[in-house]
């Protein structure tokens, strides 16, 4: 076991420096950030050509990578464009834990970064852990009564809700139940922000500013992954063993909850696992309606000023995450079933 | 979302009886129609076909032009139907009127033309270089298969549209750069449908029959093998323009897809998100013909998966003990 996760981890090097070859080539492509860097009146010419020297632009493509992964504390630059270096380099390099500074805020990136991540974590964890609860209680329940009124209406709602759009449902869900429970004086959510400056930083507070963004993301995800689990459900009802657990004389509920849902939650398991990397990512187009200050609205806003130090540690972030996480469920899930065997 | 389809006793004899006398394509067909999922897909479908088609005659308006001085029209009026109470000395507009005094239901029926097209162009471009790439990889094998893939795992590695909207950064702002974008991070998926189904028929008897009549590897591959990899495809194909749909208005309503003044669903929403409390039929209507559209996209997939479904179709129906 500990060889299979060495080895697997040994691959993903390779794997990761591939990636971040392609990020780091793509990210040229992206406008000049020097450009949007002087608020309402543009820099002068030699001031740009200062500050391209300064955060290391002007270097060709392969040096700008080098010291995005190994530093430049080793060399001397050419700060003041004399020809001479003299200015000993300050950066360390990712490989050692150095993300690069913002080229907008100039901030340490993983510092930009650890600000976010525990917003977009306590949101998507959340709405994970909702989406978990509530999928296997409605794919369970729909699977045992197959053709049911309850069922069909179940299913009719899982293919709505998998067809909307997650910005519409947001704005709905704000309509309804902010701006009418506000009129119609009911108590109605706040629908920006994690916390209401005047009543202060309470775990009340956060709780009310997460139940529509987390209900948001829930709804949507719940109505494809109730649908995944009710259809690994019924393949599992029609197995031969279920039927051979029934002739023995257990009961319907026994069967599904004993012998069904143990083979059924497997393939639920694996795609839990391989979107829980994802969440780091946050989401996009929630946080930016909810104005929730996680990472998603992080990488939109940074993609905006071209900011490629911000967006290549978010996305090695990712990726490094998806590796690790490919790694957990396989071996996670040859603990669950033992006819797997890792090689 | 597959689904077991479970027909009656009686509807498994007749289908058996008369399975020998049909070609695949007219059983698969009848299949479809057999799903009541899929008939409503089709019907979807088709009426928004017909609305895209005949937008000149069924829009009032230009979808494009403000009304100001034309009109008597303010700016976010909310909907004015005659038939429904509206006086009839106003000038009526089915969904009201948008920030720009721009008849609102017009931009939402010329809407399903932007749609239906990005919808079917980013899949054909997803479908045609991932099947390449896919077929390629799955042949060859080896070397070529080992890079092919590896590539695609970069794509897969991040959400789809955290890299749509960097690729569409990078590329700038546009409906058409949105498109590409979208196109790019849907290949992996085609691919690896693509790669999967060759990889199981190229070890198949009629393969190796074609290539002792001495075809060349093309042939092989295009001629003989593809036409048989191509049932997972369609319901890939079909699923996966709903997504693009989806993922299209996301980029548009972030304001990186479409631009002002097309009249895409997306965009339009995006640019009235803030009027939800003040004109919430500018933010309801085009989110419901989004979903229409995806709507209908995945009912006919989910149809078509279980009409096409080669392990249901090979194991026989399995009925519920």
């Amino acid at each position: 076991m500990a060889n299979y996760i060495l080895r697997r981890l040994a691959q993903a090097i390779p794997q990761l420096f591939i990636i971040s070859v392609i990020l780091f080539a793509l990210m040229q492509g992206f406008g000049d950030p020097v450009a949007t860097l002087g608020a309402r009146t543009p820099p002068r010419q030699e001031d740009k050509e200062r500050l391209r020297r300064m955060l290391g632009l002007d270097q060709p493509m392969y040096v700008q990578y080098l010291v995005w992964l190994i530093g430049n504390d080793w060399m001397k630059l050419d700060m003041d464009g004399d020809g001479v270096p003299e200015t000993p380099g300050q950066r360390k390099g990712i490989l050692r834990g150095d993300f690069g500074n913002s080229l907008v805020t100039r901030r340490p990136v993983l510092e930009m970064i650890a600000d976010r991540l525990p917003n977009t974590l306590l949101l998507m964890l959340t709405a994970e852990a909702v989406i978990i609860v509530a999928s296997l209680a409605i794919g369970i329940y729909s699977a045992a009564r197959q053709y049911s009124l309850a069922d069909n209406v179940i299913t009719a709602f899982s293919f709505i809700g998998f067809s909307m759009p997650v910005f519409w449902l947001a704005l709905t869900l704000m309509y309804i139940f902010a701006v009418n429970f506000k009129r119609w004086g009911l108590p109605y959510l706040p629908t920006v922000g994690m916390f209401d400056p005047a009543v202060g930083k309470t775990a009340g507070e956060l709780a009310r500013h997460l139940v529509l963004p987390v209900a948001t993301l829930a709804i949507i995800s719940i109505a494809g992954y109730s649908r995944f689990v009710r259809s690994s459900m019924l393949e599992v009802l029609n197995q031969d063993y279920i039927r051979t657990a029934r002739a023995k004389g257990l009961t319907r509920s026994q069967a599904l909850w004993r012998h069904a849902l143990q083979n059924a939650a497997l393939p639920f398991i694996t795609i839990i696992g391989l979107d829980l990397p994802f969440l780091l990512a946050g989401a996009v187009v929630t946080e930016r309606i909810f104005a929730w200050p996680g990472m998603g609205r992080l990488f939109i806003d940074h993609t905006e000023r071209s900011d490629y130090p911000v967006l290549m540690g978010i996305l090695m972030l990712i990726a490094a995450a998806v590796v690790v996480f490919q790694i957990i469920t396989d071996v996670f899930y040859s603990f669950l079933d033992p006819r797997i065997r890792l090689a | 979302m597959a689904d077991v389809a479970v027909p009656s006793p009686a509807a498994l004899d007749s289908e058996r009886l008369s399975v020998e006398s049909m070609s695949l394509p007219r059983l698969a067909l009848r299949r479809l129609f057999r799903r009541r999922s899929a008939v409503l897909g089709l019907v979807i479908l088709g009426f928004l076909t017909l609305v895209a088609v005949f937008a000149p005659v069924i829009a009032p308006y230009d979808p494009e032009l403000p009304l100001i001085g034309i009109e008597d029209v303010k700016k976010r009026e909310a909907p004015c139907i005659h038939a429904l109470g509206c006086p009839l000395d106003r000038p009526q507009h089915l969904l009201g009127t948008d920030g720009n005094v721009r008849d609102f239901f017009s931009r939402i029926v010329y809407g399903t033309q932007v749609s239906l097209f990005i919808g079917l162009t980013t899949v054909s471009a997803s479908i045609v270089i991932g099947t390449v790439l896919g077929a390629v990889a799955g042949y060859l094998g080896g070397w070529t298969d080992n890079i092919l893939m590896r590539l695609m795992d970069v794509v897969l590695a991040f959400p789809q549209l955290i890299l749509a909207i960097a690729i569409v950064s990078m590329l700038g702002p546009g409906l058409q750069n949105a498109l590409i974008a979208i196109s790019l991070v849907s290949i992996p998926a085609y691919a690896r449908v693509v790669r999967a189904s060759v990889l199981s028929i190229r070890e198949q008897d009629f393969v190796s029959a074609a290539r002792a009549l001495g075809a060349s590897d093309a042939h092989i591959l295009f001629q003989r093998i593809l036409p048989n990899a191509i049932t997972p495809l369609i319901v890939q194909a079909t699923l996966g323009i709903a997504s693009a749909i989806l993922e299209a208005a996301a980029l548009s309503f972030i304001g990186l897809g479409a631009q002002p003044p097309t009249p895409e669903w997306g965009s339009m929403l995006g640019a009235e998100r803030n009027q939800v409390f003040t004109a919430p039929h500018l933010v309801f209507f085009p989110g419901i013909a989004i979903m229409l559209t995806v709507l209908g996209f995945n009912l006919l997939g989910d149809g078509l998966r279980d009409a096409l479904d080669p392990r249901l179709a090979q194991s026989g129906v399995k009925v519920k003990a």
